[in-house]
């Protein structure tokens, strides 16, 4: 069983002509032909397209021609990502057979670094769901356990680079919806900073909160993804102008030295109270251990606000995906219902006819949060408190660095153990959500295994664009530990 | 808060939000919509007097641009996925009562 070499190898022999990048796209076409009957991460393969781009690329190369840092790298990207390359559905049936007639700026740009896009991965209906068991689709598997979710919304995306169909893939996170995933299937995962990425043809969820960011099987990979997709776009008026810094060159060796000694770890106390998993708690505070082994200092902080999150990201989310989501309209695009009666009828039945149960509760709870009489007690009061939890954020990482915690308080749970109660699903969201109220940067790194063989993640969150110094401080702990190394056995077989 | 919300609330709700529920989801979203806002009620227990609301967590207001002619997005690439269309344009039911004479 042949382990699958890291993106920044692969792109290497490509350039160097050592290997045909028609070849390494084929190689990926074949193990997701293999294999994704079992784990279902792909709700659609791009062959002509992905071979053709890679047939371009390997004569770009005969000609001396220089290609980019993702040179012929088979990468995976979540269907809620405009590509004018197969369709973009979010696993939705009302955006069934959608074309999209542009490319998200994050996919133009792995296009033009080199990326070969082979495929497009599953996700809970418009990423609203924690376990991809929203799917408008069908259910992805864990990798690790075939009985168990691979989280989500990203679990297509996460299932498809734990099971090595690629390397990389692109998530999106709203609330946790590539770190979770990221733990529940063992691989790292990366949610910029608000603004850090477009979202330029991401299809929205809840705007203020929802970023892309790459999916990997270990640190370097997602720094090289990040570095490509990362900057700001005339398209996307909250992107930031800030400089992206070479996140690959910020891991070299000395670079991490020069960091061990003088990082800073808070660990807020409100991360490990009640609920969370004691084998959970048993891995992360291994991790631990490992930083100040390294020279790191630990120092317990409190984010007092912590439990008020759950509430207050489900009213805002919600209230944004009421909404963003009042443009399915059966209308421009999407489905139509067969015979209206008349226009009020056209919109009402589209939409129930085309969303799935979990994108109704939301818009439901949304245009209640939002609608008279409401709106100060629900919206607004969720909102004052948003603030009050970034405000924890800003003075904690005054006292600290980084900070560590679960990403998720166990690991990854079974298929349809939460799907009836919608509350219980919610609120393992708990360690994840904060995150994106507060727009910082959040990670998630395998840091260990159940006794049960299922992954456990450690989340690392930092100031405003401090990706730099999470995934230093992720790369220092991975240098230590072989997590990252083991990879299930579903996938590999064939 | 106010209280929880019942099958009549969720009923004008659907409306608002333009989706047409059977009366089993009418049923399901009461009940568990009911069950997220009891939840969702400890945010009372918060004290937020003289805290602002923070709509967006960066501290981006307006971002201008010069106002340069681009690429028109062509009509048919417009209306690639149009459920129907006529000509260049999107055809929808009548939109006013054919008998009112408006």
């Amino acid at each position: 069983m042949a382990e699958i070499p890291t993106a920044a190898h692969v792109a290497a022999e490509i350039a160097g002509g050592r290997r045909k990048a028609v070849d390494v796209c084929a190689g990926a076409l074949r193990r997701i032909e293999a294999a994704d009957g079992q784990v279902r991460a792909f709700l659609e393969t791009l062959p002509e397209d992905a071979l053709d781009r890679a047939a371009r690329l390997d004569a770009d190369l005969a000609a001396g021609k220089p290609v980019g840092p993702l040179a012929g790298v088979p990468i995976a990207i979540k269907d809620n990502i405009c590509t004018t390359a197969g369709h973009t559905t979010c696993a939705s049936k009302i955006l069934a057979g959608y074309v999209s007639p542009y490319d998200a700026t994050v996919v133009e740009r792995i296009l033009a670094a080199g990326g070969v896009i082979v495929g497009k991965t599953n996700l809970d209906e418009f990423a609203m769901g924690s376990s991809t068991e929203n799917s408008g689709r069908f259910v992805t598997r864990n990798p690790w356990a075939a009985d168990r979710v691979p989280g989500g919304s990203s679990g297509g995306s996460a299932a498809a680079v734990a099971a090595g169909l690629v390397p990389l893939a692109l998530g999106s996170d709203t609330g946790g919806s590539i770190r979770q995933p990221a733990s529940f299937c063992g691989v790292v995962g990366v949610k910029p900073t608000y603004g850090r990425v477009s979202r330029y043809g991401l299809v929205a969820y809840g705007s203020s909160l929802d970023q892309v960011g790459p999916l990997a099987a270990n640190v370097q990979d997602a720094a090289l993804l990040l570095g490509v997709i990362a900057g700001r776009d005339p398209r996307d008026s909250t992107s930031v102008a800030e400089p992206v810094p070479d996140y690959v060159a910020e891991l070299a060796d000395e670079r991490l030295e020069a960091r061990a000694g003088r990082l800073r770890i808070g660990i807020p106390r409100e991360y490990f109270g009640a609920g969370l998993d004691e084998e959970t708690r048993a891995a992360v505070e291994a991790a631990l251990a490992v930083y100040r082994r390294l020279g790191a200092k630990t120092v317990e902080v409190s984010l007092p606000h912590t439990p008020y999150a759950i509430a207050t990201y489900y009213l805002v989310a919600t209230a944004e995906a009421s909404s963003n989501l009042a443009r399915y309209d059966g209308v421009h695009y999407g489905h139509r219902t067969a015979h209206p009666h008349d226009l009020f009828d056209l919109y009402s039945a589209s939409r129930s006819e085309g969303f799935g149960a979990e994108v109704k509760r939301r818009i439901m709870l949304g245009t209640f949060a939002l609608s008279a009489g409401y709106y100060d007690a629900y919206y607004n009061k969720a909102l004052r408190v948003r603030r009050l939890i970034k405000d924890d954020f800003d003075r904690v990482l005054t006292q600290c660095d980084v900070i560590a915690g679960p990403t998720a308080p166990t690991p990854a749970f079974r298929l349809g153990e939460k799907l009836a109660d919608p509350l219980q699903m919610y609120l393992a969201d708990i360690y994840t959500i904060a995150a994106n109220l507060a727009g910082i940067p959040a990670l998630s790194i395998p840091c260990g295994f159940s006794a049960a063989g299922l992954p456990i993640g450690l989340q690392l969150m930092g100031p405003l664009f401090g990706e730099a110094l999470l995934l230093q401080a992720a790369r220092l702990y991975e240098r230590e530990t072989d997590w990252h190394t083991r990879r299930p056995s579903m996938g590999r077989e064939a | 808060m106010p209280g929880l919300i019942d099958e009549g609330q969720v009923r004008h709700i659907a409306k608002l939000a333009r989706l047409k529920l059977s009366d089993d989801e009418v049923r399901l979203f009461a009940g568990q919509l009911g069950d997220i806002l009891d939840h969702f009620k400890q945010l009372e227990t918060v004290n937020t007097t003289g805290v602002e609301p923070l709509a967006h967590p960066l501290p981006v207001t307006n971002v201008l641009r010069e106002d340069e002619p681009g690429e028109p997005f062509a009509p048919d690439r417009a209306l690639q996925n149009a459920p129907q269309r006529e000509g260049s344009f999107f055809k929808v039911p009548p939109v006013l009562d054919q008998g009112s004479g408006a």
